[in-house]
């Protein structure tokens, strides 16, 4: 599986110039995308502490409650933007850098620029939790930070853009793959969907109720059109990889890559069902919701069908594992999502924690457990080094994953009740607060699960970037004993 | 998909087609509309201005959006009318001078889309926000303690101050609850918060 390790038979002239390729991009890509993801990890571990303190709030208010710049209305906005732009983006820009070059065969160019763009991107990131936390939230949510970041992170989404097209011209193969296609949807897509949701309200364009148009159609859009390409280009390219199988049907994933692009950019409005807008908008983000079970389904069947056969590979291969932990959840996270748009469902979950639990659904177990299967494949390659501990891998994964199908579970029942009961006018408002308190506790106790596992994920990073002292032949897997690495060579 | 510029065209595309959808044509339909004017000559929705706009402000700053929705559905969808969030349901036209919407997405809290009208009480919100607790026992709403200052009984009555209770003072007697400026524009931004007028689309 690592096309790091010494090769078992004698190789032939072509895999052995294969690999020198390989190895050619991975080093061309290392700064850069180690960088990124240095940077990512250290968002999800501060993304996490914020979401650890908004969690506690909710059921304990007066927890922290005397400071004004981390009160609950400020922190909450603090987590989600640090794990979007901080955390998600990063770690998404990072596996496309690597993904782009390894599929089109180049070196990743530009080497001293996009470096710095790691530098720029944090800096925006930093900028806007400052003014986030010093009160100056825009108040629309999704684009708290000041408007004027669209400066920054705009200049890294052009770079990033130059460099998808320049390394998609310059490819060193024909042909291109269901991964390029996604990849390459995201860089086009994200920085209009950006930069209109910020100038179209600042400018003046839009106002009012379609400024909530506006907001939804783009907090959905980072979900459809930036988040979930770079998920699912991820999925694509590492279950064919790890396992040594190719994707069940090309024409399948052309015709879900197409339907994704014309349905989801549609469905934002879902989030403003019942809402004081004409009927018509609302139906079109319902129609486009529900004509998701097609791309979704073309989806399921591409990642699940090429999964067949290879299930015991997922008790050894940590890649695998949460690749196929975020795949199902893709599919998971789709269909309820469908489901959840139409009228009847949003009836009920609209406004409540149902909606919070289907966020985590999409954002984490789908895209977070993702990219942490990425990271698990990539960053071997780019250091050279192996993951220093398979008993750390094993928490990682199980706190994450058990923690956040608790948290889902928890808020889901929660959210749904709770939707029931404000429905009911007979039921006192303070009475649904109550209600909601233990499964609101439940959610610090399983967010903390996932906490732990960020640290010790972090902890792996750390040593793995640092170039430990321990190297093994092979990659780490679950099942790798303790006592297969050994301990380096000191060079004087 | 081989040629860039045919691929992208196609990315293109997709996207500004649900743009036009979803943010211009809905921005056309809703730039026609004006505020109505009652038979007083007051006009509906009132454009936000001085404290209530700076109200706004702290609103914002403090994200309070993030528990409290401002939109009232109507009466065949859910019971927000039953509970009294509003007499009819929000339509576009009660949000043409919102810079930025503040409808929201969550209610961890009640509406606030007519919390002017349903609790016209400035000491009750004041208290309220000093510490929640005070007024509704059990809420879960923060204690925005650092919006006041709390000073002993004995001096003079400090200007717009309200009453706090011994048992709700930290200092554990009586005391005067003194509002900051940036307290007071709050709580005039919610008295503002107030779509009780009627406007005839909201009955369609």
């Amino acid at each position: 599986m690592s096309t790091l390790a010494v090769q078992p038979e004698p190789p032939s002239p072509d895999i052995t110039a294969d690999y020198v390729t390989r190895v050619q991009i991975d080093r061309s890509c290392r700064q850069t995308v180690l960088g990124y993801y240095a940077s990512a990890v250290a968002w999800l571990l501060i993304g996490s502490l914020a979401a650890l303190i908004t969690s506690i709030k909710m059921h304990h208010p007066e927890f922290l409650g005397n400071y004004e710049w981390i009160t609950f209305g400020r922190i909450r906005p603090v987590h989600l933007n640090t794990v979007v732009y901080g955390w998600s983006s990063m770690v998404g820009i990072g596996t496309t850098l690597w993904l782009e070059a390894r599929l089109c065969k180049v070196r990743l160019p530009y080497r001293t620029l996009l470096p710095a763009t790691v530098i720029i991107w944090n800096a925006g990131v930093l900028w806007g939790v400052y003014e986030v936390l010093a009160g100056h939230s825009t108040g629309v949510e999704w684009l708290e930070f000041p408007p004027q970041v669209l400066g920054i992170f705009g200049f890294v989404l052009l770079v990033l853009f130059w460099v998808s097209l320049k390394m998609f011209n310059e490819r060193h193969v024909h042909h291109t793959y269901v991964s390029q296609w996604y990849l390459f949807g995201s860089v086009v897509w994200f920085p209009i969907l950006y930069s209109a949701a910020i100038l179209l309200p600042t400018t003046g364009i839009v106002g009012g109720a379609a400024w909530a148009t506006t907001n939804w159609w783009y907090a959905h859009n980072v979900l459809g059109l930036y988040v979930t390409p770079m998920g699912l280009a991820t999925i694509y390219y590492l279950i064919p990889k790890v396992t040594g199988k190719p994707i069940y049907s090309y024409h399948l994933s052309l015709l879900g890559f197409w339907t994704n692009a014309l349905f989801y950019s549609w469905i934002g409005t879902h989030h403003l069902v019942g809402g004081p807008l004409p009927a018509w908008v609302i139906t079109l983000g319902i129609v486009g919701s529900i004509m998701m079970f097609v791309p979704v389904t073309t989806v399921a069947i591409n990642h699940h069908m090429t999964m067949v056969g290879k299930f015991h590979m997922l008790k050894t291969s940590p890649t695998l594992r949460f690749i196929v932990f975020g795949a199902v959840s893709y599919t998971a996270v789709s269909y309820q999502g469908s489901l959840e748009a139409l009228r009847s469902v949003s009836h009920v979950a609209h406004f409540t924690h149902y909606t919070v639990a289907h966020a985590h659904l999409g954002m984490y177990s789908f895209y977070t457990m993702t990219m942490f299967g990425a990271m698990y494949y990539i960053v071997p390659r780019l250091t050279r080094n192996e993951w220093s501990s398979a008993p750390l891998i094993k928490v990682h994964f199980w706190t994450t994953a058990l923690g956040v199908l608790a948290y889902f579970c928890a808020l889901s029942w929660a959210g749904w009740y709770e939707g029931e009961m404000m429905n009911n006018p007979l039921i006192p408002f303070i009475k649904i607060v109550d209600y909601t308190k233990p499964y609101l506790v439940a959610r610090s106790i399983s967010g903390s699960f996932m906490t732990i596992g960020h640290i010790a994920f972090a902890i792996l990073v750390f040593r793995i970037l640092r170039g430990s002292d321990f190297s093994m032949i092979g990659p780490t897997l679950f099942t790798t004993k303790r006592g297969t690495w050994r301990r380096r060579e000191k060079t004087a | 998909m081989n040629r860039s510029w045919s691929f992208i065209a196609g990315l293109l595309a997709t996207i500004g087609f649900s743009m036009m959808g979803l943010i211009f044509i809905p921005n056309w339909q809703f730039e026609e509309l004006k505020p109505v004017v009652d038979q007083n000559g007051v006009s509906h929705p009132t454009p936000p201005a001085g404290s209530v706009l700076l109200g706004r402000e702290v609103y914002i700053s403090e994200g309070c959006l993030y528990c409290h929705s401002q939109q009232v559905r109507s009466a065949d969808f859910g019971a927000d009318i039953q509970r009294g969030w509003g007499t009819r349901r929000s339509v576009a036209r009660d949000y043409i001078f919102d810079r930025p919407h503040l409808m929201g997405t969550m209610r961890t809290g009640p509406d606030l889309e007519n919390i002017g009208a349903r609790q016209p009480s400035r000491q009750w919100q004041y208290l309220h926000l000093y510490n929640p607790q005070i007024t509704s026992p059990g809420s879960i709403m923060p204690q925005f303690h650092f919006l006041f200052k709390v000073t002993d009984k004995s001096g003079p009555v400090p200007a717009g101050s309200v009453d706090l209770p011994a048992r709700d003072s930290p200092t554990n007697r009586d005391s005067y609850l003194i509002p900051t400026g940036r307290a007071q524009d709050l709580v005039d931004y919610l008295m503002s918060l107030n779509h009780s007028y009627d406007l005839p689309e909201a009955h369609q």
